[in-house]
């Protein structure tokens, strides 16, 4: 029978792309805007032979995937900004002890409880930063229900690959929107899962130097035996205070999301190859930034969308490449600073002209908004 | 080659040194400290239990009582402060076969991560914590704890202690843990019995670990000696079937020691599992 797709809200859809790329452990604690996903992981796992677990907090939430991840599970959380600031210290945590995960933070105005029903993309600096320590993780942000799940099913993917969290960017606007998709079939798009330990086990070593920077991982009741810390620690996982460790570990958790670039940071361009005017945008903005171009070309302005899939690390070549190519770039973002077009003025240089366009009132910023800036 | 640092293939009681990593003795541990003995009760129990590298999983927190993973030659995770109980959480609700043994002090287990351990212990998850609870912060160098005893004085109490302390195994009780123990390093043979017990309990189990800390709580209190802390905790407690049959009032500032909880609730993954039959229709 053919598959005519689902009529499906962000949120829905999120929770179905774990369950695609093989997820079967949620963790979470209910926050608005991304309750749905909680609440479709508790009717879904029990079915499935997976778990749902309703921690007591943020910091739980994350804490139970971390442990939950480490005996060979796919394990994912989601949430909303006061949730996400609770989860970083347990973020630093996956990111030392390298523990694959996937993180939904439905973003919402803030600071603090703000508008907690209202969509933002304001956390786009903390998703990068806001942790303590030398640290990288991997951000994408979906602008429709089809890419919900599909990049899902992609931070699983990268999650596994280069064994570190990934952070779903999403917004209220793409969580709460509902669109129909058609959900593939299963082998219809790549499911990857993270490379076993081989050989002599007593000679394992859980955070070795590796190939590309990522050592095989081992599960609890393995008998390759893994030990975890969020201490500073050796290729065997155990306290080790020596600076050329320190140096080497950190610079192999780092300089693996360099060796993997080509494999992380995915953009989209529509119409951007000519455009004078580019647009780049991320997330449910996106759609806003796509109707403003094609009006414009419709005047007979080039005008193109640059979209930021991967957010975290930045896209900085697509965004030199057509960023200098265009006369302007206008970046609107659902922020007060321009978290974004601070990024993309840092590559592209002062002197070009990057304008910004930003809407903080809990509202999507519209097609209109962005002429404005023309 | 000596016992103290090897395994004992001939010793006729069991030892549990299998499980300590090569070359890491002596300890870092201050004399008179409570934790190694603690351990080494642990580690025997392991051994009688038939625990093994494979199907064991160490998880700490952060502080003295921390440290100890890294002795150790089982699958372990070393967590952030106060976060052991919620990752172990994780680890037992994703695999249900693993022997998960979780190793706090008095910050980690009710400071820092008092909602963990109300809600690990409500879930009846089926978790072992080995509590050291030696009234104050001791890797940082002595301060007050939520344990440490009102007008106790310690390096960020000079004038005495304004709060009150924390009653961990009362605790643990009210949210509803199945097995919750306490003893003293002084009352060793008791001490690695009640480990014993708490390891091979299904659901939550808690054992309260008092503990010297001459180093830091002890020279701040008058107690400068291992041996003079070990006299006060003998002094301060008593079998709890003496304890309850004492006046409130001579409880207090007593601690009642021994079996103080041992109830048989179904802990979380077998309601879980039962959930999974409703879902399923099994």
């Amino acid at each position: 029978m053919k598959n005519h797709g689902r009529l499906l809200q962000g949120n829905e859809a999120m929770a179905q792309g774990a369950l695609y790329a093989g997820a079967r452990f949620y963790a979470g604690y209910p926050i608005t805007p991304s309750s749905e996903i909680a609440q479709e992981c508790s009717r879904v796992m029990p079915k499935l032979g997976g778990v749902y677990m309703q921690m007591e907090d943020e910091i739980a939430s994350m804490a139970a995937i971390i442990g939950a991840s480490l005996t060979g599970a796919k394990t994912f959380t989601a949430t909303s900004g006061p949730g996400f600031s609770l989860m970083q210290e347990n973020l630093g945590l996956a990111i030392m002890g390298e523990v694959p995960c996937v993180v939904m933070n439905v973003q919402r105005s803030g600071p603090s409880t703000g508008l907690a029903t209202k969509p933002a993309q304001a956390d786009i600096m903390q998703i990068r930063w806001g942790r303590h320590g030398d640290q990288e993780l991997i951000a994408l942000s979906p602008s429709s229900v089809a890419e919900c799940f599909s990049l899902t099913v992609e931070a699983f993917n990268l999650a596994e690959m280069l064994r570190t969290p990934v952070v779903i960017a999403a917004d209220e606007i793409v969580a709460h929107m509902r669109e129909n998709i058609v959900i593939p079939e299963p082998g219809e798009i790549p499911v990857i899962d993270r490379a076993k330990p081989t050989g002599d086990p007593a000679a394992y070593r859980p955070f070795a130097p590796a190939p590309h920077g990522v050592p095989p991982m081992s599960a609890y009741g393995s008998e390759y035996i893994m030990h975890v810390s969020s201490s500073m620690h050796g290729p065997d996982g155990y306290s080790n205070n020596s600076p050329d460790n320190a140096a080497r570990q950190i610079a192999r958790k780092n300089g693996k999301f360099e060796h993997h670039r080509a494999d992380i940071v995915k953009t989209k361009a529509f119409d951007a190859d000519d455009a004078e005017v580019l647009f780049v945008a991320f997330g449910a903005v996106t759609r806003a930034a796509r109707a403003a171009a094609a009006k414009l070309r419709a005047n007979g302005v080039k005008a193109g969308v640059l979209q930021l899939v991967t957010v975290w690390p930045f896209p900085t070549e697509a965004v030199a490449e057509l960023g200098s190519r265009a006369k302007t770039v206008v970046v609107p973002e659902m922020n007060y600073h321009g978290q974004i077009a601070g990024e993309v003025k840092k590559v592209l240089g002062a002197d070009a002209d990057v304008r910004r366009v930003n809407g903080w009132n809990g509202q999507i910023i519209t097609p209109r908004d962005i002429l404005k800036a023309i | 080659m000596t016992c103290a640092t090897k395994p004992c293939a001939t010793a006729p009681y069991a030892t549990g040194q299998q499980y300590l990593k090569d070359g890491v003795l002596p300890h870092m541990w201050c004399p008179g400290c409570g934790i190694g003995v603690m351990l080494r009760a642990c580690l025997r129990s392991f051994e009688e239990l038939g625990y093994t590298n494979q199907d064991t999983v160490v998880v700490t927190g952060i502080g003295c009582t921390g440290k100890l993973d890294d002795y150790l030659v089982t699958h372990a995770l070393h967590t952030t402060h106060g976060r052991a109980l919620a990752c172990a959480t994780g680890i037992k609700a994703a695999k249900d076969d693993l022997h998960v043994v979780v190793f706090m002090g008095d910050g980690d287990s009710v400071t820092i991560g008092g909602n963990h351990f109300v809600h690990a212990a409500r879930r009846n998850m089926d978790l072992t914590a080995i509590v050291i609870n030696n009234f104050n912060f001791g890797m940082t160098g002595g301060q007050f704890s939520g344990t440490t005893f009102n007008g106790a004085i310690t390096q960020t109490s000079a004038y005495g202690n304004p709060e009150r302390q924390l009653d961990i195994c009362a605790l643990a009780e009210v949210a509803g843990a199945n097995f919750v123990a306490r003893s003293t390093p002084w009352h060793v043979d008791d001490l690695t019995a009640l480990i014993g017990e708490a390891l091979s309990r299904k659901g939550f189990s808690l054992v309260e670990v008092l503990s010297p800390c001459p180093t830091h709580f002890g020279s701040n209190n008058k107690m400068k000696k291992g041996t003079e802390m070990l006299a006060w905790l003998q002094e301060k407690t008593v079998p709890v079937d003496v304890w309850r049959t004492m006046s409130p009032e001579a409880r207090t500032g007593v601690f009642p020691i021994g079996r103080l909880v041992d109830r048989n609730e179904p802990d979380f993954n077998a309601r879980y599992r039962e959930v999974g039959a409703r879902a399923t229709g099994n």
